[in-house]
This record gives structure tokens, sequence and C-alpha cells, in this order.
């Protein structure tokens, strides 16, 4: 699976969302399931999804989707 | 500054290591800045202050600072911000009848909780991220309608693992299967593991001595908070809680926490010397419980907590219903600077408050 797909899928699987949902405007605290606790959750299948390791201070700045592209960067990945 | 300036230019304050002279300067500047924001954008918390203080002297030291009763926060619905702002309900849980206390969190407050727990916490844990074993249910996470105390722990210490486990299942009984899957997965490694005091002691500690099983921990550091009240009747003690969870899992760092619901993040984690140590970003004061006099060092006395992350309600200068006592400030062994302090019990008139310990 394509990397932007598998981002996607990840967003749409951790937070219940239909398969056709505009992923790419989520942003924290923007819909219900992206609260503190679905944080933990979408950063979790994240990393299984990609098999890396993000740093704290990464986790806490991922805030939206589209700086998470640039997160993922660092680490190697491009969506 | 605006806020977003200010709450940048305070993450960069060095946990444990700011001398008491510069802590003096900068947290007195914030509790000045954050007490003047409250007053205006929070009617009742103006109306109390000017009750109580009228008039506001000036704050020439953090002695000066209004405090308010921690219980207020039960009694009146104590927001800064309006309602579309607010992204978050924290709640204390409240015992027999009684009603919580409320927090309401915008995204500054939400955000500086956690970047704040995570340089605290950072200075005993380091910066890698470990396997961690949440001494709690998963239930206790998975509820969002119950935003608890506990909730906030869980996840907030969630930031330091990459691998998180529940010792127990949701009727609270120990899943003995899991846990060993767990450790067996992880052999080798160092593990972090988070609880509540009061549910580590009853759920996890009890059991494992009445299954007369050993969990092979040595590389483990158990992280608790929630208070020790539960427990009093038990006659636990510090000491003992730490002798007893080595003897049944080979753990040698064990680390108590201590802090308000009311000021989430700012915790005060005890160090290698068995002392609670105040942040760079938090401090404790004692107050007389008859006359509310500021008391000297090694006098015990009522609990006063300040902290520079309470943007959204107005927190950041409690007085709590906890009895304790200042040991020394930044002189302590472990090398951090910084009030450090020993907490007693609670005051005996003081209603019980069922806080993050009560299921």
């Amino acid at each position: 699976m394509p990397n932007k797909e598998k981002y996607d899928q990840v967003f749409i699987e951790s937070f219940s969302l239909p398969a056709d949902a505009a992923v790419a405007k989520l942003a924290y605290q923007s819909i219900t399931e992206w609260d503190s606790v679905g944080h933990m959750g979408l950063i979790a299948n994240l990393e299984e999804a990609f098999d890396i390791m993000m740093d704290m201070e990464d986790i806490i700045d991922f805030s939206d989707y589209k700086t998470g592209i640039e997160t993922l960067k660092k680490y190697q990945i491009k969506i | 500054m605006s806020s977003k300036d200010t709450v940048k230019s305070v993450l960069d304050w060095p946990a444990f290591d700011m001398a008491a002279s510069e802590k003096q300067k900068k947290l007195l500047g914030e509790m000045q800045r954050l007490t003047e924001m409250h007053m205006i954008a929070c009617p009742p918390y103006q109306s109390v202050i000017n009750k109580l203080y009228a008039p506001i002297e000036n704050m020439d030291s953090l002695q000066d600072v209004p405090f308010i009763p921690v219980r207020l926060f039960k009694h009146q619905r104590l927001s800064s911000v309006p309602e579309r702002d607010i992204i978050k309900t924290m709640t204390s849980s409240g015992t027999s009848g009684h009603k919580p206390s409320q927090i309401f969190l915008d995204k500054i407050t939400a955000a500086l909780q956690v970047k704040v727990l995570v340089k605290i916490v950072s200075s005993f844990l380091g910066s890698k991220r470990l396997p961690m074993l949440v001494i709690d249910c998963k239930a206790t996470v998975a509820d969002r309608k119950r935003f608890s105390a506990r909730t906030a722990g869980i996840l907030g210490f969630s930031i330091f693992s990459h691998n998180v486990e529940y010792a127990l299942d949701e009727d609270m009984s120990l899943n003995e299967d899991r846990i060993k899957e767990f450790l067996s997965k992880h052999e080798g490694q160092d593990i972090l593991l988070f609880g509540f005091t009061f549910i580590i002691w009853q759920n996890f500690l009890q059991e494992l001595e009445r299954r007369q099983l050993n969990l092979p921990l040595e590389r483990g550091t158990l992280i608790h908070g929630g208070g020790w009240k539960k427990l009093v009747n038990e006659a636990v003690d510090n000491d003992e809680f730490k002798d007893r969870i080595s003897k049944a899992t080979g753990i040698q760092k064990v680390h108590n926490y201590y802090g308000m619901v009311e000021q989430t993040g700012s915790i005060f984690m005890e160090c290698e010397e068995g002392y609670l140590h105040a942040p760079a970003w938090a401090d404790i004061l004692i107050r007389d419980p008859i006359d509310f006099k500021p008391l000297p060092i090694g006098e015990k006395g009522l609990v006063q907590l300040l902290s520079v992350i309470p943007h959204s309600y107005p927190g950041h200068c409690i007085l709590s219903e906890d009895v304790g006592f200042i040991v020394g400030i930044d002189d302590c062994d472990c090398h951090r600077k910084g009030t450090y302090f020993k907490i007693e019990g609670r005051l005996e008139q003081a209603e019980v408050r069922g806080c993050s310990d009560s299921y």
C-alpha cells in the first residue's frame, strides 16, 4: 500500500471514520474522537503502520493531518 | 507578550535547575499575570478575591499571591474562557454525594499540562519511551464521558511509553497471564509501571502477595500518585509500600508523586532521597491552619500550591486540605533545586474528599 493511503487509513481506523472522510482537514480537537484519548491511539497506530518510534516532542506537536506529514519526514517516511 | 509567547518562554525554564532567587522572580511574574488575567476573565473568582483580600496588596513575594480554597471548585463553576474554547472538562470524583470538582480546559492549558509533565518526568525517566504496564483497567481511559484524574494520569503518562498494557481486568482483578505475556515480550528492557497508589496497593500488590507471585521487574520503575488517605486505615506508609513492592516485584525505583487535579501537569515527584520536589513551574507554601500565616521550613501546616499551568480557570494558587512541611529549598542530596517537602496527611476536620483514588 502506498504511504499516503496507509497514512489516511490510520486516521480512518483510529477515529472510526467512514472510508471517504476528508481526513486532510483533521486536527486535534476538531472531532470528538481526536481528543487526548484518541491522540495516543492515533500515535500508536501510526508507529505500528510505519514501524517507527516517535520522540515525545513530536507526539505532543502532532496537532493535525498536515503537521503529521512533516513529522513523519523526520523518520524517513514520505507521504 | 501575548499569552502564547509567554507560555512558550515559560516552557524554557529548566525543570530542576533554577535557584530560589531566580525562581521567586519568574514564578511571581507568572502568578501576578495569571491573577490579573483571572480577575478580569472570571467574575466569581474576582468576587471571592475581593471578599477575602480587599484591598489586594502588592504581590511582592509568592506569599502575597491571593489563594482560594481548593474546595471552591466543587461549589462553583470557575471558568476564565468562553464556553466555545473549552475542549475538555476534568472532574475529581466526588465521594458520598458530594459534588465533584470541575476543571475546564482550553487549548493553552491542556498543552501546558502535557508539556510541563514531560519536562518534569523526563528528569526521572530520561527521554526514551519505555514499555508501560498500567496498574489499572483499560476501561478507565476508554470512557470519554468520565474524564477523571485517573484518566488524565494514565493518558499523561502514556506519552512516556511506546507499548501500553493494562494489568487489571474491567472488574479490577489482576490478569496474571496478560502481565506475564507483557513481561516476556519485553524481557531485558527497562519498564515503566504506572498507577494510582491505592489501586496498586489493593488490586496489584496485595493480590501478588496472596497468590505468592513474584514478577521479574528488576528493571522496572514504578510511578504512582493519587493520595494515601485510603491507605491510612491499613497503616501503610511510603517506606512499607516500597519495601513490599520491591519484595514482590524486584522494583527498586519507586516514585510517588503529589499533585492536585486542579493543577494537573505540574506534579511534585518524589526523588531518590524520598522527598517530594517542586519543579520550576510550581511551588508550595505551608500555612497555619488557624490564621493562614505562612510557616517557616520544618513547621507543619496546610499546603498551598502554585502552578503556572491554569489559564482557563483560576487554579494557579490554591489552598489544599493537605498537611505537610517543607524540608528545605535548593539543597536536597538528589541535587535537584527547588522546594522539597513531605505530606503528612489531611486536616482532620476537613471533609474527606474523593480525588483520583476512588472508583
